[in-house]
């Protein structure tokens, strides 16, 4: 892990160490850390290896071209990241989509949330030396894949929300494989919880090890899987329901915690819930059109708008200032690594070394969602 | 889906759903579609603007939405709404610092979106925001109110080039090291190729 290491001129006790960017689990990622020993005295993240610009990038394209590139970023999540996009131009044209668009919408969100939260758990499983449950959760993760395959055509980045609804129906035999699909993984949920959630080694692993206190979340700005963990009943599903979230009967799973377990195993609960949603969502889908006609460049109206949802990492938002352009005179994603970012260097003050990656991926940071 | 066309009724009230009854909060009137129905949401926005507006006199209100709420202020007074919003109207849970460059204007623009976890609030966000000359950008650091805007601000500041008084640490986040160019995101930077 150490690419360059070097004693510190100041006190020859406190060696400065750089995790990553080339470690394989950073993943386009570094942390500066100053060690005392087995113990880190200081931590700071250093990010911006994998920034694309993407907020430059937008505002040179239409509204419409800048569907494919903002999913980029989150391409495990590639959904949800549009979601918000789309719910801000929506906004901004001030156009309504039609009620089957926006199911399908929900369903599409809440099938990239399994697949990223399996991700999530899969690499938790990684880092903690648990090989089972890397090995289960990247194989059933794919059924999920499929499944997504099946609605919109493609495996990583979808492109299936855009402004003024979905890019396609669903088509007839993917309702009943989602069905199929959800009842096998609830199963299989039972089977990760007791691999995984209830070792004890995982346990010991994982249990007090980087405590987030509700009130450092809420003053950090922590959102998602993390806030959830530290006891926030932070969900912008329940707290803004937007698109047709209300319809569905779901809860708001939250753990008190605020380690590095609970924030695993709040993600798992999240899946048992993204489950009840997708299923309300197949059996209830309305009939009728799926997308506005909306051109290949869309005329919005000049305004101002803050949209936001509940992404698999947490808040995704969107600052769209329109101009009357078919361009964005200015698009600011507010993704939810970079909001969790600030909490990094404050859990892995005091933490033993062994405890960083644990740590550092509990918190659901997906380095090239952060950077844009 | 062929044969299911006939039921589609595109203007049709949205959401009918079938599953459970339809939520109460969100009347949808077929007819009331195209004017802005009088909306508690709105109502919110405004009461909300008001209370900022009586105790903060500097600050102005841009625009009220349905659950979204914008005031401005300057930079000298800015600390004040700030900590007003935070601890009086429970604004404690900072959603997102973003920058505008209107240069037309010759102006720059700093706002912090911020959310609360005041129960009945969650759905709210307000945006609290700031102009200053793009040749003299420096604004005061808001970290002491909302912590959690330390590293947004961090990203402002190397994409606009917004200097923010009393930040502890300006230096590049996701810039390279090496940058000496203009800041990417003001309107006279162009990407290369372009």
């Amino acid at each position: 892990m150490t690419l360059e290491a070097e004693y510190s001129p100041d006190a020859d006790r406190i060696m400065a160490v750089s995790l990553g960017p080339q470690h394989p689990g950073a993943g386009h990622f570094r942390i500066r850390l100053w060690l005392d020993g087995d113990y880190v005295v200081k931590a700071l993240p250093d990010p911006g290896y994998v920034h694309r610009g993407e907020e430059k990038m937008a505002e040179y394209r239409n509204y419409t071209q800048n569907v494919p590139h903002l999913e980029r970023p989150v391409i495990l999540d590639s959904s949800n990241i549009l979601f918000a996009y789309s719910l801000a131009v929506d906004e901004l044209m001030s156009s309504k989509v039609p009620p089957r668009a926006q199911y399908l919408r929900v369903i599409m969100s809440e099938i990239n949330r399994i697949i990223s939260h399996m991700y999530f758990v899969a690499i938790q499983g990684l880092f903690l030396g648990h090989t089972t449950m890397i090995t289960w959760c990247m194989g059933d993760r794919d059924f999920w894949i499929d499944l997504a395959e099946r609605i919109a055509g493609a495996r990583v980045t979808f492109a299936y929300i855009i402004p003024g609804g979905v890019r396609n129906d669903i088509p007839e035999f993917a309702i009943e494989k989602g069905l199929n699909t959800c009842d096998w993984f609830e199963k299989r949920m039972d089977e990760y919880e007791k691999i995984f959630f209830e070792n004890p080694m995982v346990h010991q692993r994982s249990d007090r090890v980087g405590v987030l206190t509700g009130d450092d979340a809420v003053a950090f700005g922590a959102t998602g899987t993390v806030a959830r963990a530290s006891g926030l009943t932070f969900d912008v599903r329940k707290d803004e329901p937007y698109s047709s979230y209300s319809d569905f009967e779901f809860k708001t799973p939250v753990l008190t915690q605020g380690d590095s377990w609970a924030r695993a195993y709040v993600a798992l609960l999240d899946m048992r819930e993204s489950v009840k949603i997708i299923r309300q969502a197949l059996k209830g889908l309305p009939q009728g059109p799926v997308r506005l006609k909306l051109g290949p460049q869309p005329r919005v109206p000049a305004g101002e708008v803050y949209a936001r949802t509940e992404a698999a990492r947490g808040e995704m938002s969107y600052h769209i200032i329109s101009d009357g352009s078919p361009r964005p005179y200015r698009l600011k994603i507010g993704v939810p690594s970079a909001k969790n970012l600030r909490v990094l260097p404050h859990l892995l003050k005091g933490v033993h070394v062994a405890d960083i990656p644990v740590i550092y991926w509990g918190l659901n940071y997906w380095p090239v969602e952060a950077d844009r | 889906m062929s044969k299911e066309s006939e039921p589609a009724k595109p203007a049709s009230p949205p959401l009918s759903a079938p599953t459970q009854p339809a939520k109460p909060a969100t009347p949808s009137p077929p007819a009331a579609a195209s004017a802005p129905a009088p909306s508690p949401d709105l109502d919110r926005a405004k009461a909300l603007a008001t209370r900022i507006t009586s105790s903060q006199p500097t600050a102005k209100v841009e625009w009220m939405k349905p659950r979204r709420l914008k005031v401005s202020a300057s930079p000298n007074t800015i600390k004040d709404v700030a900590l007003f919003a935070r601890d009086s109207l429970g604004f404690n849970h900072i959603s997102a610092v973003s920058g505008v460059d209107w240069i037309a204007k010759n102006e720059l623009e700093v706002i912090y979106f911020v959310g609360s976890t005041t129960h009945g609030q969650e759905d709210f966000v307000l945006a609290v925001s700031e102009r200053i000359p793009r040749d003299n950008p420096v604004v005061p650091t808001l970290i002491g109110v909302w912590k959690g805007a330390e590293y947004q601000e961090r990203e402002t500041h190397e994409m606009f080039g917004i200097n923010f008084q009393g930040h502890p640490d300006q230096s590049h986040l996701f810039l390279p090291e090496d940058w000496n160019d203009l800041p990417p995101l003001r309107k006279d930077y162009v990407s290369p190729g372009r």
